[in-house]
């Protein structure tokens, strides 16, 4: 069983409330940094423990913080992401609605280190429960002392709020969010400039993920050094990973980066296998954007060897054989899967998010959507095939914002990966076309 | 002062000058289009796409390839960036592909279109293009509807630019108009029956780079080749005065604000000039006006290069059966 | 102080929403979050609230007191509401049950879910409310919970792993028996 930095008091009773979480050592690295450190020297921890952002691209937190501009008067902001609406990826509303005061508390904390007097969590609208729980342990954060005016007597002020979205993953791309958070429509704004110079208001801010932002709490609190000694390589620390579809056990899971994939899904600490006794076909590891892998790409690399849970070991092979980390969100599909279904769905997702202002993602999602539609649905041709991956193509690159990547990706990897799938589908229209159908396996094609 | 090398070309331009009106102080072919951005306009540019183009040399400090195309309209200079346009492939074929990204939902219907021959989307379409579409899907379409009594929409032919939406917001005083919904169900829309009456509303529709946004006082419709804009002018105590008539004729068929050679308006004008004033005697004649880059008007062309295929094209019969027998779901609706 | 709703009705003018004086207080202390300047910033926050307060919808009169309340064109309100799918802009059912349809809800059930929704309720996904006027179905993409697919959410609360009829018939139950409509926790912090 490995080390758990974030979850090992999750299932305290009462931990969402002040008293039991400060009784199980919550709010001391906001003691430690405003009473013993220098912003900088929060930042230094930070950058020493190697965390990476866990929203998804997985970019240096440290680093990112040292970006922030700081001219004279004007006030930055940190904006916390908890718009978490990537299929597959579940984990910040775990962390959240369990344990509040982590995420205040490293709200406070990273606040701190980046000199933010104000600060937001930016939470998607579907979770308007969860907004109540935080807003509750804000009002009890207050009540102690640990926000508002000079807090615990260090003369820094913080105040801090949930804003909640409307209903849009796209605000999950952090300037739609910024946007968003301005009472505008999601949509992202093009870079430069960059958030860290300017962001909210025109402000210079940071926009950090739920989880990254939780995990400077051990940081602060047992220094970055130790934070890296767990992991492998330049994947440090502990991560949390939320795992879905055909699996024994799905749920979110805190591991220490490093464990094999294989033993993730089979071993009863974690998923408990395939259900119902069935077999693997494929996985998404890091949430719908990223590319699928077979079975066979997902357990071991290209080179044959144990791929593990960690930001390079999964992108090992690149886009051919590989994939990415991602944000953690574990899709597992069995061998009754119809990928070109399942294909599908994913397009309609980012077809229906799209927020619609730069033409090839506009267009191009909804166009592979209804090819895919009719491919599915048995009124496909081959041509159609080349086509999805050549429509790929065209938006990958060329857009606004990544949402145009996230898009194109699941589709090329599905044909790259599952091209006999695909055809089978053209071949045998009628029959793949029933619900339900399932793609023969090769061996009773042949 | 930044210098960049565009296609080749040495440029030298003020620092924080764009990519694309660096190219435009050159001129001629060699300037990407621009489907979106609209000097006049803060805010525009960086939507539809069409400008791209490759960055071989971010700067002299920094001489490394940008690793994406970059939009050329709101990419600043450095000094010493080197760009190429017409000069690489890549970008002559994410240009291809942007023609067609934003045919694949437009009706294809310049026949009967009143910006035939006045179209960006058409010269884009003619000079960045290719002459089939691999699109079989159903279109979308809305229907037509009045903005007040002077502007007609049709959204169908809409390529979502936001021109007007930032026209409307920094010309025409209180905006009431905007962009609904998202994705490619995103329309322009008014809120509810409310309609265009600032004085400058008008300006919407040579903002418009497409026949979405048209005058509807328009008198005698007539294909825009067929018909003379000569420069004129009035005392006008709201605008310039400076205006574009559009002759057939004696009458004046309309009028419109003047445009540089990339069709970007000179000076606003108000809408009495613009709607108000259909008599010669209302003006003060300069003479012919010259209209230099829409080539299509003096070509004659007026369908777009694209085959207005059928919903479903070239499909082989026993698909085409199939498909009487079991027609796809209509998706998006 | 808020208009007396009595004294609303007593006019003969179409009634004109106005929210409640809990409403109210909840958009005063939510407009303090951000600079003074920078009301719109509230819009979301205050679009919720009026979803929540006439009916789980926002019809272009409520906007239109959104845009009031903040000093928005209505156009702005309009553009905002129409781009986020919360925002229901048609006259509702009594409960709106979302359905979460995208790939790992979709894994675990999720299109037949929709079907037997469909068929116990007699409302059409996208389309018309029951009869009953109780339910309204809505397909919306995922949740953030799909660990537990299938979900549906209805206003503020998930029911999860809806893959059983047990369960199903369970959440359709306890909505049917909610005579009232829940109390606003703006509503419950006024009353403290
Ligand atoms: C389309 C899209 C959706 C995204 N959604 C989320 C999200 O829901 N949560 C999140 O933390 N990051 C999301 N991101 C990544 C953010 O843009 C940003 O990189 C992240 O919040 C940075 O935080 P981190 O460095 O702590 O990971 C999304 C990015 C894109 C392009
Ligand atoms: S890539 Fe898609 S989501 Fe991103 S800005 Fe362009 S249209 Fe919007
Ligand atoms: S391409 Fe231009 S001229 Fe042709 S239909 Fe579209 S808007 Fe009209
Ligand atoms: S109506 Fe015309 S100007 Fe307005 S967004 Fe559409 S294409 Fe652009
Ligand atoms: S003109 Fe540059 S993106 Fe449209
Ligand atoms: S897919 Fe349904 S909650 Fe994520």
């Amino acid at each position: 069983m490995g080390r758990k930095l974030l979850t090992e008091h999750i299932n305290v009773e009462g931990i969402d409330t002040f008293e039991v979480y400060r009784k199980h050592g919550g709010y001391r690295s906001v003691e430690k940094a405003l009473k013993t450190m220098t912003p900088d020297e929060v930042v230094e921890e930070v950058k020493k423990s190697g965390l990476r952002g866990r929203g998804g691209a997985g970019f240096p937190t440290g680093l990112k913080w040292s970006f922030l501009a700081k001219p004279e008067g004007v006030p930055r902001h940190l904006v916390c992401n908890a718009d978490e609406s990537e299929p597959g990826t579940f984990k910040d509303r775990h962390l959240m609605s369990k344990l509040p005061h982590l995420l205040i508390e490293g709200m406070i904390t990273s606040s701190y280190a980046l000199g933010a007097n104000t600060s937001y969590i930016y939470i998607r609208g579907e979770l308007l429960y969860v907004l109540r729980i935080l807003e509750k342990a804000i009002s009890e954060a207050y009540a102690n002392g640990f926000l508002g005016k000079n807090i615990l007597g260090s003369g820094y002020d913080l105040d801090l709020h949930v804003h909640p979205g409307g209903g849009a993953y796209i605000c999950g791309e952090e300037t739609a969010l910024l946007e968003s958070l301005e009472g505008k429509r999601g949509n992202p704004r093009n870079k430069p400039p960059f958030p860290a110079v300017q962001g909210l208001y025109a402000r210079p801010t940071v926009v950090n993920n739920v989880e990254s932002i939780a995990a400077v709490v051990p940081i602060v609190n047992d220094g970055g050094d130790e934070y890296a000694k767990l992991g492998v390589g330049k994947s440090t620390g502990t991560k949390l990973f939320s795992a879905c579809g055909h699996l024994n056990k799905p749920g979110i899971y805190e591991i220490e980066l490093g464990v094999p994939v294989e033993e993730f899904i089979y071993s009863d600490e974690y998923c408990g296998g395939i259900w119902k006794g069935r077999e693997l076909k494929a996985v998404v590891a890091g949430g719908s954007s990223v590319p699928i892998l077979p079975k066979e790409l997902i357990l071991k690399t290209a080179a044959g060897e144990n791929r593990l849970m960690t930001y390079e070991s999964l992108s090992d092979g690149g886009f051919v054989t590989g994939t990415m980390l991602g944000s953690g969100g574990f899709i597992a599909m069995d061998e009754t899967t119809c990928i070109v279904r399942n294909t599908w769905s994913f397009s309609r997702f980012y077809h229906h998010e799209s927020c619609g202002q730069c033409s090839p993602c506009r267009e191009g999602t909804g166009w592979m959507e209804k090819v895919l539609h009719r491919l599915e649905h048995g009124h496909g041709h081959m041509e159609d095939i080349d086509l999805l991956v050549s429509v790929a193509k065209q938006i990958e690159g060329n857009t606004i914002c990544p949402l145009g990547e996230a898009a194109a990706w699941p589709v090329a990897a599905a044909v790259r990966h599952f091209r006999d799938e695909f055809e089978w589908h053209v071949t045998h229209a009628k029959e793949a076309a029933r619900p339900g159908a399932v793609y023969p396996s090769k061996a009773v094609l042949a | 002062m930044a210098k960049i090398t565009f296609d080749g070309i040495e440029i030298e331009v003020p620092d924080g000058t764009t990519i694309m009106n660096a190219a435009r102080t050159v001129g001629g072919s060699i300037v990407p289009p621009a489907m979106c951005y609209y000097t006049p306009l803060k805010g525009s540019g960086g939507k539809c796409r069409a400008c791209l183009v490759k960055v071989t040399a971010g700067s002299t400090k920094d001489p490394r390839p940008m690793p994406k195309l970059v939009p050329s309209c709101i990419t600043s200079v450095q000094d010493g960036m080197v760009v190429e346009n017409t000069v690489n492939q890549q970008v002559l074929d994410v240009r291809k592909g942007i023609v067609e990204m934003l045919l694949i939902n437009h009706p294809l219907d310049c026949p009967v279109c009143d910006q035939a021959g006045e179209c960006d989307l058409q010269n884009f379409a003619f000079e960045h293009g290719v002459s089939t579409t691999r699109y079989t899907e159903e279109r979308r379409t809305f229907d037509k509807i009045d903005i007040g009594p002077l502007i007609q929409l049709h959204m169908t032919r809409c390529i979502l630019c936001y021109r007007c939406v930032y026209t409307a917001n920094q010309v025409a005083g209180d905006r009431v108009h905007g962009v609904l919904g998202r994705g490619d169900a995103a329309e322009i829309g008014t809120y509810i029956e409310n309609i265009i009456d600032q004085d400058f509303s008008g300006n919407v529709i040579d903002v418009c780079p497409v026949g979405a946004l048209t005058d509807k006082t328009w008198r005698f419709k007539q294909r825009v080749w067929f018909t003379k804009p000569v420069n004129a002018h009035r005392d006008c105590p709201k605008c310039s005065g400076n205006v574009l008539l559009w002759y057939k004729g004696k009458d004046v068929l309309r009028i419109t604000a003047r445009k540089d050679e990339y069709g970007e308006v000179k000076e606003w004008i108000c809408n009495e000039c613009r709607f108000e004033k259909k008599e010669t005697s209302d003006w003060t004649i300069e003479g012919p006006a010259h209209i230099d880059r829409s080539s299509v008007i003096s070509a004659n062309h007026y369908e777009l290069p694209v085959l207005n295929h059928s919903v479903v094209a070239d499909l082989p019969e026993s698909t085409q059966r199939e498909l009487e027998k079991n027609p796809p779901l209509k998706l998006g609706s | 102080m808020p208009l007396n709703l009595t004294d609303m009705e007593s006019t003969n003018a179409p009634a004109k929403p106005q929210f409640s004086a809990a409403a109210q207080d909840e958009i005063k202390r939510i407009i303090t979050h951000y600079p003074a300047d920078r009301k719109k910033s509230a819009l979301l926050p205050v679009l919720h609230i009026a979803q929540a307060e006439f009916g789980g919808w926002v019809s272009p009169e409520v906007q239109t007191l959104v845009a009031e309340t903040l000093d928005l064109k209505p156009i702005e309100v309009y553009e905002v509401a129409t781009f986020y799918t919360m925002f229901n802009l048609k006259p509702v059912g009594k409960h709106v049950l979302e359905i979460c349809r995208t790939g790992p809800c979709m894994l675990r059930g999720s299109d037949e879910l929709t079907a037997h929704l469909e068929r116990l309720t007699g409302a059409k996904v996208g389309g018309e409310t029951s009869p009953d006027g109780l339910f309204t179905l809505k397909e919306v993409e995922c949740l953030a919970a799909c660990g537990f697919a299938p979900i549906v959410q209805v206003r503020e609360k998930y029911y999860e792993q809806l893959d059983t009829p047990e369960n199903v018939d369970a959440m359709l139950t306890e909505l049917r028996n909610m005579v009232h409509r829940p109390i606003l926790p703006w509503e419950a912090l006024a009353q403290n």
